[in-house]
């Protein structure tokens, strides 16, 4: 019970969260000359790489109903992007705030939260380059469908911070999960249909897919943003947000007991 | 009345990890299916046993002890930051740990945008900060500089700047870790003005440090820590005057222990020397220490410890004592001290002399002299002596001295020549500096008035 009065001691800590996210944001582009404009430029140019590979070099590799394809991988890989440095990312976010955590009396859990909040916002700044594409490839979106894009975003955003709070607490005590956790993503990527539909993937394979809480994730956002037609995927999200904030307490619940230990091993 | 800070039997074990478990990973955690216990200590390390205390509200509480004593650990469990092992601590109000100045700041911003960043880690709203920032800018004599990237910053700049948003946290207890040599003197009596303020104000301060002065000044209690225990609490004075003491012993010990094998290891060589010297008399490579015998003492102004010499006349052993008597290493300035050489000869000699070198630090020769110089006309030496130096008032300035002691000809022939070897400490409560200290007082006449501290 001692975690949830620590879990609501965490509220109180909103000011502070929102203090380090944007300083977090401030010193990322402090130094480059085009400074935030990086957030657009950096989704911008993945999909005119994706666009050009997939139109020029690979012209026959999907299907053909699946146009603009280069769109279709967008709407997965701009989230994927939030969800794999957040975690990549937290993993050591508490061994580089070492300095917090020991020499100041500092609610260490803020660490893996801001890591993945600032990732969020560098989400939120990449959307009007999707937007701006959706416009361009006159992709009708449902107002009604769209409604659901927050709640995708929420369920996303409980899940990675309860996977953050695991990793970055583990990471201190098993400093190899920081090399594991580059290919275990990379793995989890080609694992999520992102770069191909759902649809495509061996009929065999459907059901370990379909384990995979990125999966229904992605599929939502996809169905939202490219296919047309009705959304259908409502109840595995709602699924996967259940099992997101069961996710969060669990993760939670191991960081609070393995806090003691944070000043000292870090 | 509660008190600010209560801690009660507080124990803290580190775990100290064994060679091959610290390089333990997730790898071999899982084979060996010991993921829990490898979390388990193979070693532990007490930093704190069973310390207790209380400080009363605008109480300021001195820790002193050694390094590696437990002070910081101490601070950490008062601050929260870490657990202790065992015990308990209570501490009634807000605390502000002025434990590393800056812990917070992100390089690549401003100085303002730190200020905030720093302050809301420590506890105050934006609106608190606001109000205090040009009083924290003012304090860290930053205006200049406020609007630069930290990283910019000298490191004096860095912690003053640090040290003005923790004292402006306005905390009922403030924490504080040898953190004073932050700045140029201005500062630093800035800094303890500001302490003086907390006091007035009736705030608590839990002061950790090395410098004993600030404790025997500025402190109500004092408390020494030694190896994690409690080695003495109360009037600061007295327990600052009994750690110096201790302080003294520990010192006096490390000088003997590293004399004795000074000692022993120039011994070893002269033996060894006259193994290899006398049956190859005629040194022709001139490098055996048969041919630097002569010249020894002429070039003993090079800084090697070392011993040479026949042994004709030996000094079997040399003490030097305080003005008890006792033989010692650590001596307070303007003492008496005497140097005492036990002396033998094989055989009857009577061209000899005895004489002393002091040296400082700098190897600079404090002062030199030998019984032919002050005209002592020698008789003869046979069988076992004593030589006697005495100083009746050691007027040196705080430092290490050591000592060259010889027997040896007229004309320089070493009988037995100690280089070096000898060494003691003078301590002084005055803070003066060179290489002696004349005699002297001070006079003052007219309008010039002093008040002594």
């Amino acid at each position: 019970m001692v975690t949830f009065r620590n879990l609501r001691a965490l509220f109180r800590y909103r000011g502070l969260i929102q203090t380090l996210v944007v300083r977090d944001l401030k010193a990322r582009y402090r130094g480059s000359v085009l400074g935030f404009f990086w957030s657009f430029f950096n989704p911008l140019l993945l999909l005119l790489i994706y666009s050009f590979v997939f139109t020029q070099v690979l012209v026959g590799a999907h299907d053909p109903d699946m146009e603009p394809y280069a769109l279709f991988m967008f709407c997965g890989i701009l989230p994927w992007t939030w969800f794999s440095s957040s975690v990549l990312e937290s993993s050591n976010t508490l061994i580089a705030g070492g300095n917090l955590i020991k020499k100041v009396l500092f609610p260490a859990e803020v660490l893996p939260i801001v890591t993945v909040l600032a990732n969020m916002v560098h989400f939120f700044l990449g959307l009007p380059v999707l937007v701006g594409f959706l416009i361009y490839y006159q992709r009708p979106v449902d107002p009604v469908e769209l409604l659901w894009f927050p709640v995708i975003v929420l369920v996303q955003l409980i899940f990675t911070i309860g996977l953050a709070l695991f990793l970055s607490a583990l990471t201190v005590h098993f400093r190899d999960l920081k090399d594991l956790l580059g290919n275990v993503v990379q793995l989890w990527f080609f694992a999520t249909p992102i770069i191909y539909p759902m649809h495509l993937a061996p009929p065999n394979m459907a059901w370990l897919l379909n384990l995979n809480p990125m999966t229904h994730i992605m599929r939502s956002y996809q169905q939202v943003l490219f296919f047309e037609g009705p959304l259908g995927h409502q109840k595995a999200l709602v699924g996967v947000g259940v099992l997101s904030i069961g996710l969060f307490l669990a993760g939670y619940f191991v960081f609070d007991r393995l806090r003691d230990s944070f000043a000292e091993e870090v | 009345m509660t008190p600010a800070i209560d801690v009660l039997n507080v124990s803290k074990v580190y775990r100290r990890y064994a060679r091959k478990r610290q390089f333990a990973t997730l790898k071999s955690a899982i084979l060996d299916g010991s993921l829990l216990g490898d979390l388990n200590p193979d070693e532990t390390f007490q930093a704190l046993k069973g310390v207790s205390f209380s400080v009363p509200k605008g109480c300021t509480y001195g820790v002193i002890g050694r390094n590696g004593s437990g002070k910081s650990t101490l601070l950490k469990c008062v601050a929260g930051i870490t657990r202790p092992t065992q015990g308990e601590v209570k501490v009634d109000g807000r605390i502000s740990a002025l434990i590393e100045l800056g812990a917070g700041f992100h390089p690549e911003i401003s100085g303002r945008e730190n200020i905030f960043i720093n302050g809301i880690m420590l506890g105050l709203t934006k609106k608190e900060i606001l109000r205090r920032f040009d009083e924290i800018v003012e304090f860290a004599e930053m205006r200049d500089f406020i609007d630069a990237p930290v990283k910019t910053y000298s490191s004096g700049m860095y912690m003053r700047l640090g040290f003005a948003v923790a004292v402006h946290v306005d905390p009922e207890v403030l924490l504080v870790d040898e953190v004073l040599a932050v700045g140029d003197q201005g500062f630093t009596h800035k800094c303890l003005d500001k302490f003086a303020e907390f006091r007035r104000r009736n705030k608590s301060i839990l002061l950790v440090t090395h410098s004993l002065d600030l404790v025997e000044k500025f402190c109500d209690t004092a408390h020494w820590l030694d190896h994690g225990l409690t080695k003495g609490e109360g009037d600061p004075k007295r327990v600052v005057a009994a750690y110096v003491i201790d302080v003294e012993d520990t010192e006096e010990n490390e000088l003997a222990k590293a004399e004795a094998v000074r000692v022993a290891a120039s011994a070893k060589e002269v033996s060894g020397a006259h193994d290899t010297a006398l049956p190859s008399t005629p040194t022709e490579t001139g490098e055996g220490p048969a041919a630097e015998e002569p010249q020894g003492p002429k070039d003993g102004f090079k800084a090697d410890e070392g011993r040479w010499g026949t042994r004709e006349v030996e000094i079997t052993n040399v003490t030097i004592a305080g003005p008890g008597g006792e033989a010692g290493h650590v001596f307070q300035s303007g003492e008496a001290i005497q140097v005492r050489m036990d002396v033998t000869s094989k055989e009857k000699i009577t061209d000899f002399v005895f004489g002393l070198g002091l040296f400082n630090a700098d190897n600079v020769c404090v002062y030199g002299t030998n019984t032919n110089l002050e005209e002592f006309q020698p008789t003869e030496i046979d069988g076992a002596g004593v030589v006697t130096f005495s100083i009746d008032k050691l007027d040196l300035v705080e430092g290490t001295y050591r000592l060259d002691l010889a027997a040896h000809k007229a004309d320089g022939y070493p009988y037995d020549y100690h280089r070096l070897l000898y060494t003691f400490r003078v301590k002084s409560r005055i803070r003066d500096v060179g290489i002696y200290r004349p005699d002297h007082r001070w006079t003052f006449g007219g309008g010039i008035k002093f008040q002594r501290s």
